[in-house]
């Protein structure tokens, strides 16, 4: 090896050595502008076809009609999304249902991750290892754990009627509750993660001062951890919101029936009505609808590349 | 502040973080529990038995798709870890390139993009390049690993870019000074550094690989299926018994493999920091506990 290195560090194959820096920035690149990029001009390429009965079970963009080169975009799809009420509705009903996961996640993942970062650097690791650890184990199974809890003869059904709180069992499955029980466990360590990461950092000392100062606890919290913490919440609602947006199976489980979200439309377009163009124009708008947190998602990222070089 | 914590306060916040715990591993805690439940019905406890995991045994169903859901984690660990931790080092190790915005951008798209967008997208690619060029031919096992390497990809590049970004460049420096070529380089020096972090890649992926649900269901073919897809199409009809023991099995492995390589890392940092004269508790978490966006 050694000798080879030195060989060609020692000859003209020196000049080739930044072809090399190419090929390795080039590898992973092309795999991903073939499996990430490639596939959404995919998508694009269907919405603006139409529906057919047949493998594949849409139209060709281009043909050949009569010996000429045709091409045939439909807006269809786009105008059946965009007019539709029920579409409408589901990105709507989406957008909430995620917006308010996020904000149930700050609500009890701030003054968690706040704990745990004043908590003895020696239990800080044990903690968010305790944190972490449940979004190891099969998700699907966590989520099928909560009909057994909140269905009508599960766990918190049968103590409520046993101490005689309730007469009757009250349904806590297939309506919101379940729905937001559900969306918060699954993403609360999303949002725990990154406020810790940010609340972790912070120099002690500038809380302290202020308190010496004379600042009472609200005053240090409002004016020295809270704007602080900044980035740490906005990674943490854009990490737990943008993928609200579009889960499928927890509305499934756990949702009313007829929640409509965008994710459960999809679905049901794809698979059970098999209408691909469709199902392909409200994902588009959907990306639409994303591109806006996914930028700034991806603006924060890069600051803390940053910071941590 | 740290100073005038009262009694009253420090019981606060330890009730408050035991019922945030109670809420993280009251489910958890319940599958563990009930798995071991004699009653069909899943919530009325009757008596301890083994019934379920015996079934489990007996279950051909469950046990092909367990059979292609661990091949298939295997696969995509594997190839994750190798594509990640590439991408990774690109991203570390070269600051501008042309197109570097749209590279970082493939990459961290992923960690958050609904399933279902990049699930279609890479579906209605594949049935467009099968009529192209005749790959991949229908659905399988090759479909479902390219697209679950696609969800590991991203927490490994991150991973092991914040592995790269921590280490010390003088070292590659002295190395190329001496005359290594860059692929010495790599294997002689980057290499050894972030072993710590290609392992957790490798775990989460195989982790995600394992678990996933929304990717395997839009490139599964007929004849490919995988474990919770198996579950959701159960737990969709009602509560079985049997995801309660299939579950726990899983709990039990997950829990040891992550302790346990949590262990490991936390040892290793700790001789680490020693040898190198940090101190104690510079880095509260072992690299492989934080989750990669925010290594």
């Amino acid at each position: 090896m050694a000798n080879i290195g030195t060989l060609i560090t020692g000859t003209k194959l020196k000049r080739f050595v930044p072809s090399g820096r190419t090929l390795v920035i080039a590898t992973p690149f092309v795999f991903l502008l073939v499996f990430f990029l490639l596939p959404f001009l995919a998508v694009l390429k269907i919405s603006f076809a139409d529906s057919r009965l047949g493998i594949p079970p849409y139209t060709p963009l281009i043909a050949m009609v009569n010996d000429k080169l045709t091409l045939h975009a439909s807006l269809t799809s786009y105008l059946a999304v965009l007019t539709d009420d029920f579409y409408f509705w589901s990105y709507i009903n989406s957008i909430r249902v995620a917006f308010v996961t996020t904000v149930l996640c700050l609500l009890i993942g701030y003054p968690t991750a706040l704990l745990i970062a004043k908590a003895n650097p020696s239990r800080r690791a044990m903690l968010m290892m305790a944190v972490i650890l449940p979004f190891w184990t099969s998700y699907l199974v966590r989520v099928y754990a909560w009909i057994g809890i909140l269905k009508d003869q599960g766990l918190v059904n049968d103590f409520l009627l046993r101490i005689g709180l309730v007469d009757t069992p009250i349904h806590l499955i297939q309506n919101s509750f379940g729905l937001y029980v559900g969306m918060v466990y699954s993403y609360l360590p999303y949002m725990i993660l990154p406020l810790y990461a940010y609340l972790v950092k912070m120099n002690p000392s500038l809380a302290e001062a202020a308190g010496d100062l004379g600042a009472k606890p609200w005053q240090v919290f409002t004016t020295i951890t809270l704007p602080m913490s900044l980035p740490g919440i906005w990674a943490g609602s854009l990490l737990v919101f943008i993928p609200s947006v579009g889960e499928y199976v927890i509305p499934e489980l756990l949702g009313a029936p007829d929640e409509l979200m965008i994710g459960r439309v999809m679905w049901v377009d794809f698979f059970n009505n098999i209408a691909w163009p469709l199902a392909a124009a409200a994902t588009c708008v959907m990306v639409v609808l994303l591109l806006l947190p996914m930028a700034w998602f991806q603006r924060l990222q890069d600051k803390e590349a940053v910071a941590a070089a | 502040m740290s100073a005038q914590v009262t009694p009253t306060q420090r019981l606060a916040a330890r009730a408050w973080l035991a019922l945030v715990f109670l809420f993280l591993y009251g489910p958890i805690v319940s599958v563990v529990v009930y798995s071991f439940n004699e009653s069909q019905v899943a919530s009325v406890w009757t008596r301890a038995s083994l019934r379920w995991y015996a079934k489990l045994l007996e279950d051909r169903e469950l046990i092909d798709a367990g059979w292609t859901s661990l091949q298939l984690a295997l696969a995509t660990a594997f190839s994750s870890v190798v594509v990640g931790a590439w991408a990774g080092y690109v991203m570390a190790q070269y600051r501008r390139f042309r197109g570097r915005t749209l590279f970082t951008s493939m990459i961290n798209a992923p960690m958050v993009l609904p399933e279902v967008i990049s699930g279609i997208s890479l579906l209605l690619m594949f049935v467009g390049m099968e009529q192209l060029i005749g790959w991949p031919p229908g659905r399988g096992l090759a479909t479902m690993w390219i697209g679950h390497v696609m969800l590991c990809v991203s927490y490994v590049a991150i991973t092991v870019q914040a592995r790269l970004s921590a280490m010390d460049e003088s070292l590659v420096e002295a190395a190329k000074d001496l005359g290594a070529t860059p692929l010495r380089v790599f294997f002689d020096i980057t290499l050894p550094q972030i072993w710590a972090a290609l392992l957790s890649g490798w775990l989460l992926s195989f982790t995600i690989s394992l678990d996933d649900v929304i990717m395997s269901a839009f490139l599964s073919g007929p004849e490919t299926t995988t474990l919770p897809l198996v579950v959701l199409s159960r737990v969709r009809l009602g509560l079985d018994p049997e995801v309660n023991a299939l579950g726990t099995l899983f709990i039990v492995a997950v829990g040891m493999v992550v302790i346990g390589q949590g262990w490991w890392v936390m040892k290793r940092e700790q001789r680490l920091a020693r040898s190198l004269g940090v101190p104690n508790g510079m880095s509260s978490l072992p690299v492989g506990q934080r989750p990669a966006p925010f290594s």
